[in-house]
Parts: C-alpha cells; sequence; structure tokens
C-alpha cells in the first residue's frame, strides 16, 4: 500500500510536555538529511492536559500526514499511559521508547479510574522493541523536568536508525530551543542520547 | 531552500505573496495561526476584529477601495460574518476579496462539524480547497486571481489537517501591486433593491463563467492511473487517496465550487467504477449524480468525521487492520483539564457551591462542564448563553432566573455576548451575568482583544473598559470580584441572583499563563488533613489522590501556587505554602 520508503514517527504525550517542540527539532533534523516531510499535529483544545499525538512522516516522496495504525516505525511516548495508548499505530517489530513516568488523568485523580499498574509489564512482553526508562528522572538530573523533550529527543536519535551524531544533533537543538534554556535542553537532550 | 510550514503559516504567506494589503480574522480553532503569522510580515495590515462579521467587513472595504484583503475564521465562524458574505457575493469588490474558512471535521476543538462548502455554494462563490502548505500558499494567489478576474469574493476552504499539517513550501516574492484609485460606483455597491436586482444576474451570470473556467483551470486535474478505480476528491483527502491507492485513476479538485462537469464526464467515463471520497457532507457526490453519472460515496462512506487512508483501505480493499500490538483492557481516558492555577476553577466552585444552573459559552471555561467540576448545563455557540438565560426566564418565571446564570469569557462578551445583554436590559429580564476577565483570549492560544490594549502585532492600541460598556448598556448593578477570593464572590452572587434586574458580575483575574513569575507550591499536611476530599473537588491536575482514606497530594511540578484548594479546604493550616 504505502510507498516502502515512507518511515513513520508517532509522538504520544499529555498536553503541555513539550511534544511540539520535539516534532519540531526532529523534522529538522530529517529536513537536513534531503527527505520529503509530514508533519501532522492538533492544536487547540487538546493541549490543555489532555492526550495529545504528533506524527512525522519522511521518505522521498510523502502523500499523507497522518499515520495509519500499524504502520509507525517509532513511537515516542512522553508518558506511559499515552505511550500504550499509540501501541495500535505501531508497525510489527516497530520500536517504542517510552518515559516510565505516570501522570495521572483527571478521571484516575478524582478515584473514577484506575491507572493500570501493569503496563511497563505489558510493553516489555507485547513483542514490539521496546525502550522504557525514567526520562523525568533524567530531565530533573539535568536541571529541569520542561527538558523532557529534549531527553525523549536524544533517545530516539540514537536509535532512529539514521545515524544521527551527537554533534550534528546539538547544533540542531541549539538553534530551535529559547537561548535562555539552551544549556539544560543541550544537557538533557545528552541524557537522553546516552540512555540506551 | 524549502522550509517546512503549516497550512496556515502557508496561507499567509501566500497573502504576503499576493500583495494583500489587509488581513482581518477572529480568533478560533484551526485557523488562528493565519493572522498571527500574517502579522508578522510588516507589509501587511494584520488586525483581530471583535468577531468574524466585522473581520470580514474590514476586508471588504479595504477590497472595496483597491486593496487585496483577506478574512480569515473557523468554520462556524462564517455563520457570523453570513450577512456580509451573502451581498458581498453580489457586489463584488475592487481589489481581491478572499475568505479563509477553516473547518473541523471530526471536531477536534469545535462544537459543530458543518461543511462550509455548502456554504460557498449557497452563496454562489468559487470554492478553493488546498491540499498541503504548497497550495495553501499557491491557491490564496490563484484565489485573488480569481476573484479579480470575476469580481467575485473568494472561499478558500481548508480543514483541521490542511491548516495544521506542515509540509515543505519554497518562499518566493510579493508582487508589487498598485493600488488604484478610489472609484466611488453606488449602483454596484449600494445594495438596495434596485441595484441588487441586476447584480443578482451578473453573480448568476460569473457563476456560468466559473463553470467553464473550472474546467479549463489546472487548479482541476486528472492523474490517470489504472482504469479500474476512479477517484474523485478534494483537499486532505486527496492526500490520503493517493496514499492509499497508488495505483488509482485521481481526479484531483482544486476549484470545489463550481465542479469541472466536463472534466468529471470524461474522468467518469474512463474507468470502471468511480467514487468521489469527501469528508463530512456528499457536496460533490450529489452534483455528480445530479449530472446523471453512477458513482459510490456517501452509501460507503460516513457523513461524520474524517476520511483516513485505513478507511479508504478498508472500504475500496476490504482490508481492515489488525493492530500488531494492543494493551487488551480499557484504557482510561485523558480529557483536557482546566490549568493548574486557572482562574475560571474558582468561578466554577463558587457556582457549584451554589447549586445554580450555569448558561456556558464557548472558551478555556467550557471545560468546566467535565467532571470534578461538572458546572455547565448548556454549550450552544459564541455568545450564546446571556440571551438563552432570557429565554428560560420567559419560560420558568423569575424564580427561576434567580438561581439561574450566564457565564461568558471576557473575549466572547465582546464578540456577540453584548447584543445578549442588551436583550436583557430591553426586554426587563432579571438575568445575572459573569463575564469571566483573563485579560486575553485564551483558549486558542493567547491572542489580543479590545480589552488588552494590545494589537496582534503586539502594537499599543485603544483599550475598552469592560465596567463602562456593560454600564452603558444600561446594567445599574456591576461587581467585579477576584474568582478565587471564593467568600466575597458567593456572597455578591448571591445577593445578584436575588435582585429583580439584570446584572453583571465580572469576575476578574488574569489567565495563569500570562503570570511569568513562579510562585511556591502549595503542599498538604497529610497528618492534619480530613480526609475529607473537597480540594479534590475543585478538579486541579496538581492534586491527586492517592488511595481509599488516604491524604492527597500536591504536584511540586505541576502546583502554582495559586492557594485556590487552601481555601476551598478551609481547615487553617491543613494546605499552605512550601515556604511558609
Amino acid at each position: 500500500m504505502a510507498q516502502s520508503e515512507v518511515k513513520s514517527i508517532l509522538i504520544a504525550g499529555v498536553g503541555g510536555q513539550g511534544t511540539v517542540l520535539t516534532a519540531r527539532v526532529l523534522s529538522r533534523l530529517l529536513l537536513q538529511r534531503g527527505y520529503d516531510i509530514k508533519v501532522s499535529e492538533i492544536h487547540g483544545m487538546s493541549q490543555r492536559g489532555g492526550s495529545v499525538v504528533t506524527q512525522v512522516r519522511y521518505g522521498d516522496k510523502v502523500h499523507s500526514p497522518i499515520i495509519a495504525p500499524k504502520s509507525a516505525d517509532h513511537i515516542i511516548g512522553f508518558e506511559l499511559l499515552e505511550g500504550v495508548r499509540a501501541l495500535p499505530y505501531l508497525k510489527e517489530g516497530g520500536t517504542i521508547i517510552v518515559n516510565e513516568q505516570r501522570i495521572k488523568p483527571m478521571p484516575v485523580v478524582i478515584g473514577k479510574a484506575p491507572y493500570p499498574d501493569d503496563l511497563e509489564d505489558f510493553l516489555r512482553h507485547c513483542g514490539a522493541q521496546a525502550k522504557l526508562f525514567d526520562a523525568h528522572l533524567l530531565a530533573m538530573k539535568a536541571g529541569n523536568a520542561k527538558c523532557l523533550n529534549m531527553v525523549m529527543l536524544g533517545a530516539w536519535a540514537k536509535n532512529a536508525g539514521l545515524e544521527l551524531e551527537e554533534e550534528e544533533c546539538l547544533s540542531t537543538v541549539a538553534a530551535n530551543v529559547p537561548p535562555k534554556f539552551l544549556e539544560v535542553n543541550i544537557d538533557g537532550f545528552k541524557r537522553g542520547y546516552h540512555a540506551f | 531552500m524549502k522550509q517546512l510550514m503549516t497550512g496556515n503559516e502557508a496561507i499567509a504567506l501566500g497573502a504576503w505573496e499576493a500583495g494583500v494589503n489587509v488581513v482581518a480574522a477572529y480568533p478560533g480553532t484551526p485557523s488562528t495561526e493565519i493572522t498571527e503569522n500574517a502579522a508578522k510580515y510588516d507589509e501587511l495590515y494584520a488586525e483581530w476584529a471583535p468577531n468574524e462579521k466585522v473581520a470580514l467587513e474590514v476586508a471588504i472595504g479595504a477590497a472595496i477601495s483597491g486593496g487585496r484583503a483577506m478574512a480569515c475564521m473557523k468554520h462556524v465562524g462564517v455563520n457570523v460574518a453570513m450577512d456580509p458574505l451573502m451581498t458581498v457575493a453580489f457586489s463584488g469588490t475592487e481589489g481581491g476579496l478572499v475568505l479563509v474558512t477553516a473547518d473541523d471535521p471530526g471536531m477536534h476543538s469545535s462544537q459543530n462539524e458543518q461543511d462550509n462548502r455548502r456554504l460557498g455554494r449557497f452563496a454562489k462563490i468559487p470554492v478553493l480547497e488546498p491540499a498541503d502548505a504548497e497550495e495553501c500558499r499557491d491557491f490564496v494567489k490563484a484565489a485573488f486571481v480569481i476573484s479579480e478576474t470575476l469580481d467575485t469574493p473568494v472561499m478558500l476552504r481548508l480543514t483541521t489537517r490542511v491548516a495544521h499539517s506542515q509540509s515543505l513550501v519554497e518562499k518566493g516574492e510579493r508582487i508589487n501591486r498598485e493600488l488604484p484609485p478610489y472609484r466611488k460606483d453606488p449602483q454596484k455597491y449600494v445594495m438596495v433593491p434596485a441595484n441588487a436586482k441586476p447584480r443578482h444576474t451578473v453573480a448568476e451570470e460569473r457563476l456560468l463563467k466559473l463553470k467553464t473556467y473550472s474546467d479549463e483551470t489546472e487548479l482541476n486535474r486528472i492523474e490517470k492511473n489504472s482504469e479500474t478505480i476512479g477517484v474523485i476528491c478534494s483537499g486532505i483527502v486527496y492526500a490520503y487517496v493517493k496514499e492509499a491507492l497508488p495505483d488509482a485513476s485521481v481526479l484531483k479538485i482544486g476549484l470545489s465550487n463550481p465542479l469541472p462537469e466536463q472534466l468529471i464526464r470524461t474522468f467518469a467515463a474512463s474507468v470502471e467504477t468511480l467514487y468521489v471520497i469527501e469528508e463530512l457532507d456528499d457536496v460533490m457526490e450529489e452534483q455528480v449524480r445530479a449530472m446523471g453519472i453512477k458513482t459510490h460515496g456517501k452509501d460507503i462512506f460516513s457523513l461524520e468525521g474524517e476520511v483516513f487512508p485505513e478507511i479508504i483501505r478498508e472500504k475500496l480493499c476490504g482490508e481492515k487492520t489488525v493492530p500488531a500490538y494492543r494493551y487488551d483492557k480499557e484504557l482510561v481516558v485523558r480529557p483536557p483539564v482546566l490549568c493548574a492555577g486557572c482562574p475560571h476553577r474558582g468561578t466554577f466552585h463558587v457556582l457549584k457551591q451554589a447549586k445554580v444552573n450555569v448558561l456556558g459559552d464557548i472558551g478555556c471555561y467550557t471545560l468546566g462542564a467535565l467532571p470534578p467540576l461538572s458546572a455547565i448545563d448548556t454549550t450552544i455557540c459564541m455568545g450564546a448563553g446571556i440571551g438563552m438565560a432570557l429565554g428560560m426566564e420567559k419560560v420558568r418565571g423569575k424564580d427561576f432566573a434567580k438561581q439561574t446564570v450566564a457565564v461568558i469569557g471576557d473575549s466572547t462578551f465582546l464578540h456577540s455576548g453584548i447584543t445578549g445583554l442588551i436583550d436583557a436590559v430591553y426586554n426587563k429580564g432579571c438575568t445575572t451575568t459573569i463575564i469571566l476577565d483573563n485579560h486575553i483570549t485564551a483558549m486558542t492560544g493567547h491572542q489580543q482583544n479590545p480589552l488588552t490594549g494590545f494589537t496582534v502585532k503586539g502594537e499599543p492600541a485603544g483599550k475598552l473598559h469592560l465596567e463602562t460598556i456593560v454600564k452603558g448598556l444600561g446594567i445599574d448593578r456591576v461587581s467585579v470580584v477576584d474568582p478565587f477570593d471564593l467568600k466575597t464572590f458567593a456572597a455578591v452572587l448571591k445577593e445578584e441572583l436575588a435582585t429583580e434586574e439584570p446584572s453583571v458580575i465580572i469576575a476578574r483575574r488574569p489567565c495563569e499563563l500570562l503570570l511569568k513569575g513562579a510562585r511556591e507550591a502549595c503542599y498538604i499536611d497529610s497528618e492534619r488533613c480530613l480526609r475529607c476530599g473537597k480540594c479534590l473537588k475543585i478538579g486541579c491536575p496538581a492534586i491527586e489522590k492517592t488511595g481509599v482514606g488516604k491524604p492527597p497530594v500536591i504536584k511540586s511540578e505541576l502546583c502554582v501556587g495559586c492557594g485556590l484548594c487552601e481555601r476551598v479546604c478551609g481547615n487553617d493550616g491543613v494546605i499552605t505554602k512550601v515556604g511558609e
């Protein structure tokens, strides 16, 4: 069906986690490699702490900005539940990189629904290439929980199968984050890059 | 070098390249970023108008005076702008006039999912539908050429996926367009019946010319491939069809009103099975059928939501995707919430405690409808709550009105709440209206408005005074409260509900996201906590239940220290600031 060269990356997280900036830097990295790129993200209501998904597709020629189920090469899950929610989009044998941090959605916060306690186990044994790590902790170590998005980007870059060198990535990161937070973002990226 | 940009950025670029003079809009997802990006070009005048009707009128004035002008809005915004649209469709303009409508199939951020291609047809104006960012730029330029060649406003219809998806665009040059001298032409622009009748004739003749143009223009093209399947499609669906059916022949429609009849006939005759695939309504399909051509369309596709590549594969090829990996149990949903520190949380807490009926409106505060606040009875459209409160009062009487409030945001009030309030004064209602003044148009991502004192370009602007406006409408009872001062708010609410005249309470506190300085987080003293659960009922994302009979905890990384939970708790010393 789809042109075989087209690769798809699905970024799933919680509104406010910075998935949009990750997609921005990630797509600039791909752009430097000369790919045709399409990115799809939804702004608006969902940004207020709801589930958010950004989709990046690249190849020689990309038509649809939307990733069909079972066709993502990579899923970058910024939060455990959101990573698992996106899993049906993963291609057979695809890689899912997940921050194992739990952010409780409102129905859980007010005690109306449980946050499943078996998600890590499920991910480890579902058959997909699952890479779980505490990216939140790494972001805190880098000096600011908000650089989680760069930690996740770093983890993806190392595992993207594109031979993305750390230095190449860092200059693209530097060109796309506010100068005020440059150091912490660079540190966050490095920690993610060397996580696996 | 090609740049990655959203459809919305590309629309702004197209306007700049087309030599546009004026862009006017009211914010509305998914259209907002068009005007934000247009404002970045020095050569363009861009503005936030108080509503879409005014935005279109500003654009019409600019175009009748000889400039090129564009008005941008979300799909429901066009409903507000329909009045000027339907008549400028008769008069035409001197300079080009383009109306951008951003529809929202799937309702990512909207109260309905109407198909505005029908409104373009209704107004008898051309409708263009770009499929990606590059086409967004190109179609804006094409739209101005059509507008000026045929003296017609042009509708450019986006959908959320076109507006918010990014693809590569090569930036071009801005054309140098000389402003023609102002020309008075009352027979063309004074739409009294004697003048409007001949203009209707002109509009009908124009539509005939457009039909011929539709068959000739490169905006509509056949991509010949296998003869087995032929698909007619437009906008983002074209991208989906190319993805899902690489071997199919495609008639790509760029100008969807009027449709290219001859091209459709030629295309239909060249394929064995014809499909019209479109999101939402069967706008193209019913016209194709009316030509006497047999086609599939809504007999297999839905009239609701979006059409994705996998849906096309499933419907046409019988392929159903079975996920390779899936968590079998149900996953708890994650609905959007009011931000930690949001001033609306205080308002909805007070309203819930008062057990009143709440007629809501459109904005961040619509989220007050969700659990655990669950504090809103109705949300219909921008500005609706105030008029609805009066309607309820006329049916159910003053005692009901004394238990009912209309809640509306500051920007929404200026958009179309003012007229509702005028009605309440004029027709002797006793509605209590609460205006949530958070100093910004928040939901769409912090746009300026007539109350903020700044333009879309961030320059100082005329600044309206809310209390003066309300008093000027004839409301004598106007109070201003801090929504986090729960006791005062509750007392004022009680008093205003009891009075038999219309009153306004302005709940004033800036949007939390405007406050830059970080305050210290709150924490719960777990030993002194009574486990009453009151703090959990305000729906703050920073407060978490930890288990049955256990004290909740406040997540310090999410808490902004607004102190609302401390006030709701009411037990001295249980919830305090970390530093205290």
